[in-house]
């Protein structure tokens, strides 16, 4: 068949079963508006803001592990797409970004609404094409998707010059089946050695711990990681990407690690002496001060990108490989081999582990006047019976979403975790809802994230995709504030907002139901209320008290043991701010 | 301690920016970089030079190999290798010097390819070490001009950098 640029683009995208795309039209992508318009199969979402369309996409990513694909136009529009591209690429999300250009013979003239795309976004893709001839537009697409989805995942951008897409240009189509790329072979299995070598270690461990992160998730591997736990018997913590790579209301869960991880978590992780990382990356919120990073361990570290390994941390034994294929082979060495775990060992391991468990580091005062944010989350939990997609701004309401919310499944915690990206949430949301439009989701977010792309309101209403917003509101930007009490003596230097809108009203103006709660009593009738609004986005805006901080700590600068907890004599109440 | 990397990049444009941007995106140091045709037009060849304890010239080979462009690479250092560099000094010559720099540039093997009354070029190649000691070996007033290609290497032996 015969197809236009235009056409090809849009077809390629039907070849790959996309579903949705999330975009923006401007001048350079009119041909390809015009190339949607005229079919059904790839829908497409008008969002209000092209940084909504990327959020978008990237959410519906992570819910369904499919890439997420968006269209924006030449200049502004690639650059708004910028912060969500990175977004993506901080944490391994595959998304394929086709951004309009201006017309080849005009390219570096400066022309109106010219930005080299390709240029602003190389540091945060993992590749990039400008196409230059038709005649490769097929075969681009492919690559385009092919590394997006293979290896390590990311995004990869597409730059079409307008001229590409000409209509009255067409030349015979046919989407390649397969594609090869000589210089890109990502590994998939892992060496037998070194795996023998990894078993050998666990076998030997006293202290063991599972330090499992993000690349369980996206390398669909959460059922070989339980199954690998529960044949070890040993302790399970995940990062901040990993929450529900393993069942959180497992018992040997020990909670998520690292900054706000928990304290037996980050105890566990100090005093081991064989770490398995899976799929995790040593991300500096995670290993606190490097030289002091758990310093009796021997590491074992299996992930698909070599250049994750021993970037940071020095490990003992490497394995290169996609975390699914490596964790079957360690299991059928396991499962094989005569030697088990010593159970003397692990028994005076989980006996440790139980002392710091009876710390109760998440303990929080709960006869408080106010509502405690921590408490809001617990009522989310219940009433979405902890089945819910969870999406997430960044602040102190994501790290209480990924304390009090205990995820079982992966995929249902949505947060940018590498770049933290204020705006993200409520377009994630949407991108999730569309994708999984009979199941709950609830973005948690803050009153600064919310207002980073709040204009997507607009979009939930017209795609139908009802999602309840749990905006816990303390007129502050209380993560900024917290690092402010805690190390620029209170000076809370524009950390708070003197004008904050009435997202009630806000709320009803986008066509939306919108709720204050003030009191605690009254935030689980609104969870419930808001719930059974089925068709309806509900915007809850429920206001919290201003001063509650994020606990336990690490504070910059410190080790894994030297954790800042509420407080020593039991749990602080309701104070002033100083 | 210093390393030669050499590599074998798909000849498209901005492949060149693609390394140079991840050594100043993760704030590597290059001390120099050269880029040519090979035999086969789809490649080109890159040699670059830098300096870093043993973790870093690890991180960034791993670094170069993640680039889809790169198609394969190797560290001469870590094995015996051959390095050369191409240099040309315009050196300003009185009467009584012209004699002096001449045998200068023989000692040094070094061949004079432009001569004026006031100048000569002497052109040289070698190993960098040997580039700087001609440097050092002529009075620095009387240099008007160094050009240097910066130090290109290849592999001793039946082994090389091919597909």
């Amino acid at each position: 068949m015969e197809l236009n640029g235009a056409q090809i683009v849009i077809q390629s995208l039907k070849d790959e079963g996309v579903e949705y795309i999330f975009g923006y039209p401007g001048g350079a992508v009119l041909h390809l508006y015009d190339a949607i318009f005229q079919q059904d199969d790839v829908k497409h979402i008008l969002v209000r803001h092209e940084q909504g369309a990327t959020h978008a996409a990237d959410g519906y990513a992570r819910a369904t592990g499919k890439p997420g694909v968006v269209l924006v136009t030449s200049g502004p529009g690639a650059t708004n797409a910028v912060t969500g591209i990175a977004t993506a690429y901080m944490d391994s999300i595959p998304m394929v970004i086709i951004s309009g250009q201006v017309p080849l013979p005009v390219i570096g003239s400066d022309a109106f609404q010219e930005v080299d795309m390709v240029g602003i976004t190389r540091p945060c893709v993992k590749h990039n094409f400008l196409v230059k001839d038709i005649n490769k537009l097929a075969e681009t697409m492919k690559k385009a998707f092919y590394v997006a989805t293979t290896g390590r995942p990311g995004p990869v951008v597409v730059d079409v010059p307008k001229d590409i897409t000409d209509p009255r240009i067409k030349i015979p189509y046919k989407y390649p089946k397969k594609v090869s790329i000589r210089s890109y072979n990502p590994a998939v299995t892992g060496h037998k050695g070194q795996i023998k070598k990894a078993v050998d270690l666990l076998l030997t461990a006293q202290k063991p711990i599972i330090y499992s992160g993000g690349g369980v998730i996206l390398g669909e591997a959460s059922k070989e990681l339980t199954e690998f736990a529960k044949v070890l018997g040993f302790p399970v913590t995940n990062t901040l990407m990993g929450l529900g790579a393993y069942p959180s209301t497992d018992k040997q869960f020990v909670g998520m690690l690292g900054m706000h991880g928990t304290y037996e978590a980050n105890m566990a992780m100090h005093d081991s002496d064989v770490i398995i990382a899976i799929g995790a990356r040593f991300d500096d919120r995670v290993t606190g001060k490097l030289d002091l990073f758990c310093p009796h361990a021997q590491i074992i570290h299996i992930d698909v990108d070599p250049a994750s390994i021993s970037k940071t941390v020095k490990v003992a034994i490497p394995i290169v490989g996609e975390v699914k294929p490596v964790l079957e082979q360690m299991l059928e060495m396991l499962k094989d081999g005569k030697k088990k775990p010593s159970k003397k060992a692990l028994e005076s391991w989980w006996n440790q582990i139980d002392q710091w468990r009876a710390v109760k580091c998440m303990e929080y005062d709960r006869n408080s006047n106010l509502i405690k944010p921590q408490y809001v989350i617990e009522q989310l939990y219940e009433v979405t019976k902890g089945e819910a997609y969870i999406t997430s701004d960044v602040g102190q309401h994501q790290m209480w979403a990924a304390q009090y919310y205990p995820f079982d499944k992966p995929r249902h915690w949505i947060n940018s975790g590498g770049l933290g990206t204020m705006g993200f949430g409520l377009p994630a949301a949407i991108g999730v809802k569309l994708a999984f439009p009979d199941s709950e989701v609830a973005c948690v977010t803050g009153d600064g994230s919310i207002q980073m792309c709040i204009q997507e309101l607009s979009t939930a209403l017209q795609y139908n995709a009802p999602v309840k917003i749990i905006n816990l509101n303390n007129s502050y930007l209380g993560m900024v504030r917290q690092w402010q009490e805690f190390t620029y003596e209170s000076r809370y230097s524009h950390s708070y907002m003197d004008t904050i809108p009435d997202f009630v009203k806000l709320a009803e103006a986008y066509g939306h139901i919108g709720m204050r709660i003030d009191k605690p009593e009254d935030v689980r009738p609104a969870l419930e209320e808001a719930f059974a609004l089925k068709d309806r986005t509900v915007f809850l805006d429920i206001l919290t008290d201003r001063t509650e901080n994020v606990y336990p700590m690490i504070e910059a600068g410190k080790a894994h043991n030297d954790m800042t907890l509420r407080v020593a004599n039991g749990i602080s109440t309701d104070r002033e701010l100083a | 301690m210093r390393h030669i990397i050499s590599i074998l990049i798909e000849n498209e444009s901005g492949a060149l920016s693609r390394v140079a941007g991840l050594f100043s995106a993760r704030g590597y140091n290059i001390e120099s970089l050269t880029v040519a045709a090979t035999e086969d037009p789809s490649l080109s060849r890159m040699t670059l030079v830098t300096r870093g304890s043993d973790d870093i010239i690890e991180q960034i080979t791993k670094q170069l190999n993640k680039l889809i462009d790169v198609v394969k690479l190797i560290d001469l250092a870590e094995s015996a290798h051959i390095e050369r560099e191409l240099m040309m000094v315009k050196i300003k010559t009185s009467e009584q010097m012209r004699e002096e720099i001449r045998s200068m540039a023989d000692i040094f093997r070094g061949k004079i390819i432009d001569v004026t009354p006031t100048t000569y070029v002497v052109e040289m190649t070698g190993p960098s070490s040997k580039l700087d000691a001609f440097i050092a070996a002529i009075d620095s007033d009387s240099i008007i001009e160094v050009v240097r290609s910066g130090p290109t290497g290849i592999s001793r032996g039946e082994k090389g950098l091919h597909l």
